[in-house]
């Protein structure tokens, strides 16, 4: 059984990296990133069947693929903190020469990330073609990815989609952040998209929702579901309901934090509400 | 003089497709996709014989590129087949990102470049590939002359780790190079040996630069001409050796003349040994409807046009 909280310890601190990170260098994605933070805890803790040390190919390995590569701060600070690269190497996010390019990138040689993401809506099309290639392989392990609700509104994401159900991709696992905030306001201010979930159905998806998708407890049981629906000749959705913005107060339920720095005031308030669990970097 | 001559003509895009053929029967991990125009690229042969590693995407060249990239993550080999327009400027930020930028061993193989596309018109006919593509950091570009070294490129290209624009075509066209050749990435061939000007050519004009320059040669100038069918990277030192004797040259290619071969060979010459130069490509315009020859001539790329321009660059020794 997992110990949840472990994680939710695990949580806060990757809460610290993120506004740390961002704080430092004065740009990057808090907002999203604090999100999903319960899912990327979740997910490289718990859920991921990842093999020692790290390869482009992994092959005989569970394989995530983040499309909205703008929370990577999160993304960073759970792959540093699971032992992909040194938690110090955090310091450097954003920096001049670092691994830590503002949004994810294989051409630092970063390990743990397989894809460039940042122009949104090519995630799931990679996700696709990794899950195919697993296929090939007669490699019975999954492949993940994440995709935000706003970044939907990219076309190709629904010629992936069509075509993921139309080829019985059916060891693939995509998740929406569905915290209905993008940059310019709420996705129903900005484009409303309707249901998501009556979208993905109508294209062939099996869709499940994870109503709290800041409780660990929840994502757990909601992926462990997920999971137990692959291999059923579809592609299998799942519309996590996050707030943005997530655990630190004056952030969340907005998309005025989506790509702001807080100011030191601001990150002092925020560390307040996260106290040190597994040590700052 | 060497001269060359030709039994067959065949479009390069079958020489595509029986290169595919045989990397499905010599290289498991090649895989090929296609964008719903598999008899235009000439995958049959493959697809026949390989159909766990085929894989129809439908009309959509965007989600064609992210999953040739996801494929490559698992240790396959994607060769994706659509025309040169849809494989390059509709779906560029795909390849910028997912490809290209992330390193990934994907080739693009883009059919019915250029004019000679013929009757479908400017829709169709890119003639901005070459430059967009040879922007893209860590891109090989290819242009093979005919249907045996477009075959040898294929199959050579499975062997290079990294992203490749492989650009071919649809027209028939003389077969005049060898059917055993090794095809080596970044190495010109020297076609004929000249003195007075060097003629470096890409793709169906190699062949019209031969033609011109036996033309040439009973007016008594000696042309040497160079096929240059890999455009980045660039075979610099070919280029300036055969200069260097020469004097003068003319770059020929169905392509704009902004981006293209002309420009990178200006770039090189520019920089080590600045030499007249005329170029014979198109003046910045789309094409148009028309039967390939009437478009080759109307936009001034066939050996009339290359020795017209021999002739200029000549006086400006």
């Amino acid at each position: 059984m997992p110990n949840i909280k472990e994680l939710n310890d695990f949580t806060t601190q990757v809460r610290r990296d993120i506004i740390r990170m961002v704080h430092k260098v004065n740009s990057g994605h808090p907002g999203g990133s604090l999100g999903c933070a319960e899912f990327f805890v979740s997910l490289y803790q718990e859920i991921l069947e990842t093999k020692e040390g790290f390869d482009m190919d992994g092959i005989g390995e569970d394989l995530f693929f983040l499309s909205n590569g703008h929370i990577s701060p999160v993304y960073y600070s759970v792959l540093a903190r699971s032992g992909y690269f040194p938690v110090e190497e955090l310091n450097t996010f954003r920096l001049l020469n670092t691994r830590l390019q503002g949004h994810p990138t294989t051409h630092e040689g970063l390990p743990g990330i397989r894809i460039a993401s940042g122009s949104l809506g090519q995630g799931m099309s990679v996700a696709i073609g990794a899950a195919q290639a697993k296929k090939l392989n007669n490699d019975d392990h999954l492949i993940y990815s994440l995709h935000g609700d706003g970044e939907l509104q990219e076309g190709q994401n629904w010629e992936a989609i069509m075509y993921a159900s139309a080829k019985k991709v059916d060891n693939l696992i995509s998740t929406v952040d569905l915290n209905q905030q993008q940059i310019d306001g709420s996705t129903d201010d900005v484009l409303p998209m309707g249901s998501l979930k009556a979208k993905f159905e109508a294209f062939g998806w099996i869709v499940i929702d994870i109503e709290k998708g800041n409780d660990i407890e929840a994502i757990l049981k909601g992926m462990a579901e997920a999971k137990s629906l692959t291999g059923k000749g579809k592609p299998v959705c799942v519309l996590l309901h996050t707030v943005m913005g997530n655990g630190i107060d004056f952030m969340m339920h907005t998309h005025a934090w989506h790509g702001k720095a807080p100011n030191d005031e601001q990150l002092a308030n925020g560390l307040a509400q996260n106290p040190e669990t597994l040590g700052d970097y | 003089m060497k001269t060359y001559t030709y039994t067959e003509k065949k479009d390069t895009r079958s020489g595509f497709g029986a290169g595919l053929a045989e990397l499905g029967r010599t290289n498991p991990n090649v895989v090929a996709l296609c964008a719903d125009l598999i008899g235009s690229l000439k995958m049959n042969e493959f697809i026949d014989e390989n159909p766990e590693r085929f894989f129809q995407i439908g009309i959509a060249e965007a989600n064609m590129m992210g999953i040739a990239a996801g494929l490559t993550i698992g240790g396959k080999i994607p060769f994706t087949g659509t025309f040169a327009n849809f494989s390059t400027g509709r779906v560029y930020d795909q390849i910028r990102q997912s490809i290209a930028y992330s390193g990934k061993n994907v080739k693009i193989c883009a059919s019915h470049a250029g004019l000679t596309l013929g009757e479908d018109g400017a829709t169709h006919q890119i003639l901005e590939d070459i430059g967009l593509m040879k922007m893209l950091p860590g891109m090989v570009v290819i242009n093979p002359c005919d249907y045996n070294q477009t075959k040898a490129a294929t199959i050579a290209i499975a062997d290079y780790d990294g992203p490749v624009y492989l650009r071919f075509g649809r027209p028939s066209v003389p077969i005049f190079t060898p059917a055993d050749q090794k095809f080596e990435i970044g190495k010109a061939v020297q076609l004929t040996e000249g003195t007075d000007v060097t003629i470096v050519a890409t793709g169906h004009l190699v062949w019209e630069a031969l033609e011109a320059s036996k033309v040439l040669n009973e007016a008594g100038i000696s042309a040497e001409v160079i096929n240059i069918h890999t455009i980045k990277p660039l075979d610099d030192k070919a280029i300036l050796d055969s200069v260097a004797k020469t004097g003068c040259i003319v770059t020929a290619e169905e392509h704009n003349h902004l981006g293209g071969l002309g420009e990178s060979v200006a770039r090189v010459l520019a920089q080590h040994k600045p030499t007249p130069q005329e170029f014979v490509a198109t003046n910045d315009t789309f094409g148009e409807s028309g039967t390939p020859a009437q478009l080759m001539e109307k936009y001034g790329l066939n050996s009339d046009a290359i020795v017209k321009a021999v002739k200029t660059v000549i006086k400006r020794k």
